[in-house]
């Protein structure tokens, strides 16, 4: 096959042609490959755990976000009838950061734990496939000649090697994957810890790189539009002057609304 | 044929399925060169379906090594791009 699948059997079967190579009796080698292979995914399960960790310290800490949240909005709002677009701005930049945030993390570390669950299976489907190996051993040897036994048991280890190999990339792939998370998980928490997502009007400065960053998390997009949105909702109030009355729940407002509260999000806001 | 799914089983097809599978592989490397992922993600499925369909799947005792290994089956599409494009899925 020359694309996917073919590349990919490529990678693997290098791997296990350079592991049994070096090998002077394959069983062994096996042996010491799994040992290997059972201290990486080691490594792996408490980078996971690490996240999971992580995770959850930002969810206790996400009913103070969600507040902060409501906060933020409503500041948002304020600051544009004032005229302040910057400080609006960056107000709803945090609000998404969090809620982005919060939301990306879950599905990830989902992700990574049915990840590492699939990756203990392997690990016992290959201690599985070793223990097969060296009852298989024996038992060619006994019927077969040396240099056909010598064949036969290089065929049988082929087969080990390539699980081994392939959970070993498994083990790769979830590690970096965890390196990824625990990068994100950090990056909240710093902004977190930097205060980052409390009230607006505490911007300073010496903030740039936490704006910075947040920019970088919010990627504009929704900020841009959510803006536009509580302009529209905020326009004749604050723009036009020409009407007296203060209209701020905009069209989506109950009728029996009060007019001033701004603390509510005008929809879809959490 | 011997078909491993990469970090999950190996399946013994038919070998008149390889044609078949050989034919979806090159259908999704077109569409993830030309940067196609709802193409490529459609082909990927179906390949792991004909895998799961007709094959069957070896006990853990057999030790045989495989034909062809197809990617981790939640490849994902930046992944599946590296795979042609850049150093592979996973850089050795």
């Amino acid at each position: 096959m020359a694309g996917l699948g073919g590349r990919f059997s490529t990678v693997i079967k290098a791997k296990i042609s350079r592991m049994l190579d070096r090998a002077e009796d394959p069983a062994e080698t096996l042996e010491y490959g799994y040992q290997q292979q059972v201290e990486l995914l080691q490594n792996v399960k408490k980078g996971i755990a690490d996240v999971t960790t992580s995770k959850k310290r930002i969810q206790m800490q996400s009913q103070k976000l969600e507040q902060q949240v409501v906060k933020l909005d409503t500041q948002a709002r304020q600051a544009l009838s004032q005229g302040r677009e910057d400080l609006a701005r960056t107000a709803l930049e945090r609000k998404t950061a969090v809620q982005t945030e919060l939301q990306s993390l879950d599905q990830q570390v989902q992700e990574l734990e049915r990840q590492q669950a699939q990756l203990t299976e392997n690990e016992q489907k290959l201690r599985q496939k070793i223990d097969a190996f060296r009852t298989k051993k024996e038992v060619i040897k006994a019927q077969y000649s040396a240099a056909d036994a010598q064949v036969r048991i290089s065929e049988a280890a082929t087969g080990v090697g390539e699980q081994m190999a392939d959970l070993g990339l498994a083990i790769q792939r979830a590690e970096e994957k965890t390196e990824a998370m625990r990068a994100r998980a950090s990056a909240v928490e710093e902004l977190e810890a930097a205060g980052t997502f409390d009230d607006v009007t505490q911007i300073g400065p010496g903030q740039d790189d936490i704006d910075r960053q947040l920019h970088e998390l919010t990627a504009g997009s929704q900020v841009d539009s959510e803006l536009e949105r509580m302009k529209a909702e905020l326009g004749t109030g604050a723009g036009g002057g020409d009407s007296p009355s203060l209209d701020p729940g905009g069209k989506d407002a109950d009728a029996d609304a009060p007019a001033l509260e701004p603390g509510r999000p005008g929809e879809g806001g959490r | 044929m011997i078909v491993r799914i990469s970090g999950e089983d190996q399946f013994r097809l038919p070998d008149a399925d390889a044609e078949r599978l050989n034919e979806l592989d090159n259908r999704a490397v077109a569409a993830a060169e030309a940067g196609d992922e709802a193409g490529f993600r459609e082909l990927w499925l179906h390949m792991i379906e004909l895998v799961e369909r007709d094959g069957e799947r070896l006990p853990d005792d057999e030790l045989v090594h495989s034909d062809v290994i197809l990617p981790p089956r939640d490849i994902s599409f930046a992944e599946a791009v590296g795979e042609f494009t850049g150093e592979g899925v996973i850089p050795d």
